[in-house]
């Protein structure tokens, strides 16, 4: 049994390994999918803060993520 | 038929993917083999390879029933929280925060953690060969439906993970200890920069962007996530220097 919930947490582990990344990615994308469901943003310009967003939410978890192991040593 | 330009991409993500989490699954059935024997390995081994299978033959044919605008925009988002992940660790490893992935150092660990096995230990190496070929295995699979599913190019992305999956064993069988010298750091960033790439072009086809130049859009987000990643893994001991 244990080997298998092992199984699962890896399974979960290959897409969420910090939390906050994974959400962040998840909102972004669920608000521009929001948005565009309600007119809001046209296709050029959704993929254009997608692809922002995207390197927003990784340069600021790269950032916390660096300072977090740096204090760490 | 698809061409060429937008075959590569597929199969070279699916390659390099499939060549990585290769690698990994040998080092596990090595480490196995080495405590209790080739007969406990591979029979573990092939248990992994038969599970793997099944959930193919399982999870495949449902994939053909998503509608296809469905499946870029799921599948783009899951490419996105794995490609990521892939990404973040890639770069701060090559801006020196995590140690570097060293098969030799994982083979040692993984050795003395089976032989701390005393009864059941043939069980305890097998379930280990069986767990490392079924986990990494499911990551190979998975960059192969997501790179190809979403256009078609299942069978570039299964061919280039099949020759990266013969290539590891005709390696591993004829050099018989970890693949150490294999650039792996180097490849899983580029790894990471390509599920990344398909992983913002799938979530945004699924929001309805039409990108510029189409499929050739993958090799110019490719090279974006590649800037960024060289960008960010210069400027990253700085940063954490000054804002700590």
């Amino acid at each position: 049994m244990s080997a298998i919930a092992a199984i699962v947490r890896e399974i979960w582990g290959l897409f969420v390994d910090d939390g906050s990344l994974a959400a962040g990615c998840l909102a972004l994308t669920g608000a521009l999918a929001a948005a565009r469901y309600a007119d809001l943003l046209s296709p050029p310009l959704a993929g254009l803060a997608l692809v922002a967003g995207l390197l927003a939410l990784l340069a600021e978890n790269l950032r916390r993520s660096a300072r977090r192991l740096k204090r760490r040593r | 038929m698809s061409n060429w330009a937008q075959a590569a991409p597929a199969l070279s993500a699916a390659f390099l993917g499939g060549f990585v989490e290769c690698v990994e699954a040998f080092t596990i059935v090595l480490a196995a083999a080495s405590v209790r024997g080739w007969r406990v390995a591979l029979t573990g081994a092939g248990a992994g390879v038969a599970a793997l299978a099944a959930l193919v033959a399982t999870l495949g044919p449902l994939f053909t029933r998503i509608p296809l605008h469905a499946l870029q925009g799921v599948v783009g988002v899951m490419l996105l929280l794995f490609g990521l992940r892939w990404l973040r660790k890639a770069i701060l490893r090559a801006a020196g925060f995590i140690a570097l992935h060293d098969e030799t150092r994982a083979f040692a660990r993984e050795s003395e953690a089976l032989r701390a096995h005393g009864q059941g230990a043939d069980f305890v190496a097998g379930l280990a060969a069986f767990k490392g070929v079924l986990l990494e295995g499911v990551e190979v699979v998975f960059i192969v439906l997501a790179v190809g599913a979403g256009d078609g190019l299942l069978g570039p992305a299964s061919l280039g993970a099949l020759a990266a999956g013969l290539l590891v064993v005709a390696l591993g069988a004829s050099l018989r200890r970890p693949l150490s010298r294999v650039p792996e750091n180097t490849m899983k960033l580029a790894v990471g920069v390509m599920l990344s790439a398909f992983g913002a072009f799938w979530t945004g086809e699924g929001l309805g962007v039409v990108w510029p130049g189409d499929d050739l859009a993958i090799p110019a987000l490719a090279a974006l996530f590649l800037a960024f990643a060289a960008l960010a893994s210069r400027a990253l001991p700085r940063l954490a220097q000054t804002s700590a």
